[in-house]
């Protein structure tokens, strides 16, 4: 029986197991980037052949135009404006201004302005009713463009400003459609059935048109 | 004084040995949400910040174009595009977007969706011919990447 066991300790000193662990988990935290897969969308207009603007066949009264010249100078609706921030509370109001609401109905949603206009709730009915109906504005959100012609001279930085300003008013409108805020709209989680269906049923009919048109080339 | 020194005799240590378990956990977090990156980035990145942002659903579909000024200076001041490892012109979009799209299932290949890593001293130039290059690739679904605006900024 030559079971001569040592008297020291049979256990692996486990002491500087936190330190080694440290420090791997300071490497990861060092070398780690969080994949940023979050950004403002844009759907391209597709390619066309004849090369026609889309700008001519629209009623000039539903294309809402802002311009930007090289030196980052805003037009907008042909009156120069400082601020920024202000476009969004004007492309709101000038998609739900519902002028002259058709009845046909359009795109592949195949809603009319007037069928638009019943979905509503009626806290934005009522904010319409008193406020807008202008027939200088839009004739309703079917046909309601936003066109925005950046010169080629213009910085790429007041072009997402301008682009998150536009965002932020049709997000609030979608939003207010179907009872939230801009932020919870924008957070909705589409791959979840019911959330989904408020997507859709707030996007209905009004269509996010946004249209970046070809810039000059002449800097203004 | 002595009514003060009635210190408790049991250990004022905090029981430390659960700490590697909470270092694990942490460690398996990052290791398990990060991502190396693939490519070197040779244009700088100063991206402007949004509020309105969208978070992409199906990452597999999304390919990445840089912009911006080149890091290595003897390469001028001009914006360049980086797609992948390598700058590519203007005119080689179209190919490069095709090549792409042959990586990806033929089913899902209309929904390619292009980020854009814009430089925000770049102008609205380059960028309007990379659009107009995109339309013609018929890869119509655009991002630019941007983070998200804090409070403060």
């Amino acid at each position: 029986m030559a079971r001569s066991k040592n008297k020291g300790s049979q256990e692996v000193n486990a002491g500087s197991m936190a330190d080694i662990a440290f420090l791997l988990l300071i490497f990861f935290l060092v070398t780690t980037q969080i994949a940023t897969n979050k950004g403002l969308t844009l759907l391209l207009p597709p390619k066309n052949e004849d090369d026609e603007p889309i700008e001519i066949k629209q009623n000039q009264k539903n294309v809402f135009k802002i311009q930007v010249n090289s030196a980052d100078r805003l037009l907008v609706e042909d009156e120069p404006l400082e601020d920024v921030a202000l476009i969004e509370d004007m492309v709101y109001d000038f998609v739900l201004n519902f002028g002259n609401p058709s009845n046909t109905k359009k795109g592949n949603d195949k809603m009319s302005d007037v069928d638009v206009y019943n979905t509503l709730p009626a806290s934005m009915k009522s904010y319409i009713s008193r406020n807008l109906g202008s027939k200088e504005s839009s004739d309703g959100p079917t046909s309601a463009i936003v066109s925005l012609k950046a010169d080629r001279g213009s910085s790429y930085e007041i072009f997402i400003e301008i682009l998150d300003a536009l965002n932020a008013a049709y997000n609030r409108i979608y939003g207010e459609r179907v009872g939230l805020t801009a932020e919870e709209f924008r957070k909705l989680n589409r791959n979840n059935p019911k959330e989904q269906e408020l997507y859709d049923r707030a996007r209905l009919g009004i269509p996010k048109a946004i249209s970046i048109a070809e810039p000059t080339t002449q800097g203004g | 004084m002595s009514k003060f020194k009635k210190k408790s005799t049991s250990s004022q240590d905090i029981p430390t040995a659960a700490l590697p378990d909470i270092i694990f956990m942490l460690l398996f977090f990052f290791m398990v949400t990060t991502v190396l990156r693939e490519t070197e980035i040779k244009v700088e990145q100063r991206i402007p910040r949004a509020e309105q942002l969208v978070k992409l659903e199906k990452k597999k579909l999304v390919t990445y174009l840089y912009v911006g000024k080149p890091k290595d200076k003897s390469l001028g001041t001009e914006p360049l595009i980086q797609a992948n490892d390598a700058f590519i012109g203007i005119e080689n979009i179209v190919q490069w977007i095709n090549e792409e799209k042959s990586k990806l299932a033929e089913n899902e290949r209309d929904q390619i969706t292009v980020s854009m890593k814009v430089d925000n001293e770049t102008k609205m130039g380059i960028i309007v011919d990379i659009q107009t290059e995109l339309r013609e690739a018929n890869a119509r679904k655009i991002m630019y990447a941007t983070p998200q605006k804090t409070e403060d900024n």
